[in-house]
């Protein structure tokens, strides 16, 4: 069911660790609050199968790793009016870029040649394959706000969001901080 | 230095020097906060980070104004928009030139990088980062030189040099292959001229100096005790 007076929000999970959506659950009773203005139309918090088209505002968790998360930034940005990288690993490929200096390939024998104990193999199937580079989301997609921190605070996120619904441009400069 | 007066302008504020004097040490003076990195009060200034950059009337150089004199009639300007864009893209070379990866940080929270990103309002860099294979330094007994933080400001070297009197850091090659090595390039924990005096770990402004057993943003500088450290000379 829609509601053309809230505005269309969005949550994605590229790589991280989902911090920065238990940080917007973090929030607490403000989500009532911002349950008002707007309607969380797809995202690991709510069940819906299919990014939806129209979608107002976006917020993207994580860095693109692979070529799963790459297809979905290219879908996410497609389908949003106001696409935000939520947290360091979107901003800056954070702690998912710390393989960059090795690449792919050893990092993969490290995890499940040299330590595994069963059935050594590196998978091939049913997991996408690592792109070469952990980059963030903008090297690869238009990004309209970047919200740094590991994760951004909840007062930060919540304002953010209200910002961006309510048509003013965020503050976040000088206020949000890598780290 | 003599005692000469110098009197001068700094954004649009009558303020007097002695002859001799930075700019930054007068406009720090009148609470006029300029942003540095790789100045720390007591050791020689090197101008090396260029933060401290400030326009000059008369000229279209932007100048470094912890190595630069004070003049008679001189009209400095330290904010501007073209002094942002410089030093949030200086902020940016040095994010992007290492692996600084703040959550997982000794010096989360404590670092002066991390800070000057945030007060100069660098939300996101463009430059693509270099990811350089940097090594970690545990040799030492009671200290880490992680290299993936470094930015070389120098402030360990003079540390070392100037107050402590060892000089057993130096920067060592040139460019994105400079390194900080200790004596002539040994291991931290083989060299003949450190004597564990600590210094240089209390005025690093990153995580790059560490005491060992300190986890994620437990590297809190004892900050207070630098002002002694670096003392001699001012009295």
């Amino acid at each position: 069911m829609t509601n053309p007076a809230k505005a269309r929000v969005a949550t994605i999970w590229l790589d991280g660790c989902s911090g920065c959506h238990m940080s917007l659950l973090d929030m607490d009773e403000r989500l009532l609050e911002l349950a008002q203005r707007a309607e969380i139309v797809y995202g690991c918090l709510v069940d819906a199968k299919e990014f939806p088209d129209n979608v107002d505002v976006t917020l993207v968790e994580g860095a693109v790793s692979s070529e799963e998360d790459l297809r979905k930034a290219r879908v996410v940005r497609a389908r949003t009016r106001v696409l935000v990288s939520l947290g360091d690993c979107a901003v800056t490929a954070n702690v998912p870029g710390m393989r960059n200096p090795f690449g792919p390939g050893p990092v993969l024998e490290r995890a499940y040649l040299e330590n595994a104990t069963l059935n050594a193999q590196v998978p091939t199937g049913a997991v996408p394959a690592l792109l070469p580079e952990v980059l963030p989301v903008h090297a690869y997609v238009p990004v309209d706000v970047f919200v740094p921190g590991c994760p951004p605070s909840a007062d930060l996120i919540f304002s953010v969001v209200m910002d961006l619904v309510e048509g003013r441009q965020p503050a976040v400069e000088g206020v949000a901080r890598f780290g | 230095m003599s005692d000469e007066v110098r009197t001068l302008v700094i954004d649009g504020r009558d303020v007097a020097g002695a002859s001799g004097q930075s700019i930054l040490s007068v406009a720090r003076e009148n609470d006029i906060e300029i942003p540095t990195l790789c100045h720390l009060e007591g050791l020689s200034p090197v101008g090396s980070c260029r933060l401290c950059m400030v326009e000059v009337e008369g000229t279209s150089r932007l100048v470094a104004s912890c190595v630069t004199a004070v003049e008679e009639g001189m009209r400095v300007t330290t904010r501007s928009s073209r002094l942002l864009a410089y030093r949030r893209r200086v902020v940016e070379l040095l994010f992007t030139e290492r692996n600084h990866v703040c959550s997982v940080c000794v010096a989360d929270n404590h670092c002066e990088l991390q800070e000057l990103a945030r007060s100069l309002g660098a939300t996101h860099f463009e430059l693509a980062p270099l990811h350089p294979v940097a090594e970690v330094d545990a040799t030492h007994e009671r200290f880490v030189l992680d290299h993936n933080r470094c930015v070389l400001c120098g402030r360990c070297v003079r540390a070392c040099d100037e107050i402590e009197g060892a000089h057993t850091w130096d920067i060592r090659g040139r460019g994105t292959t400079a390194r900080l090595v200790a004596d002539l390039g040994v291991p931290w924990g083989e060299s003949t001229t450190c004597t564990s005096c600590g210094k240089c770990v209390q005025v690093c402004p990153t995580g790059a100096l560490y005491e060992k057993g300190r986890s994620v943003a437990e590297a809190k500088r004892r900050r207070p005790y630098v002002p002694f450290l670096v003392a001699r000379g001012q009295a």
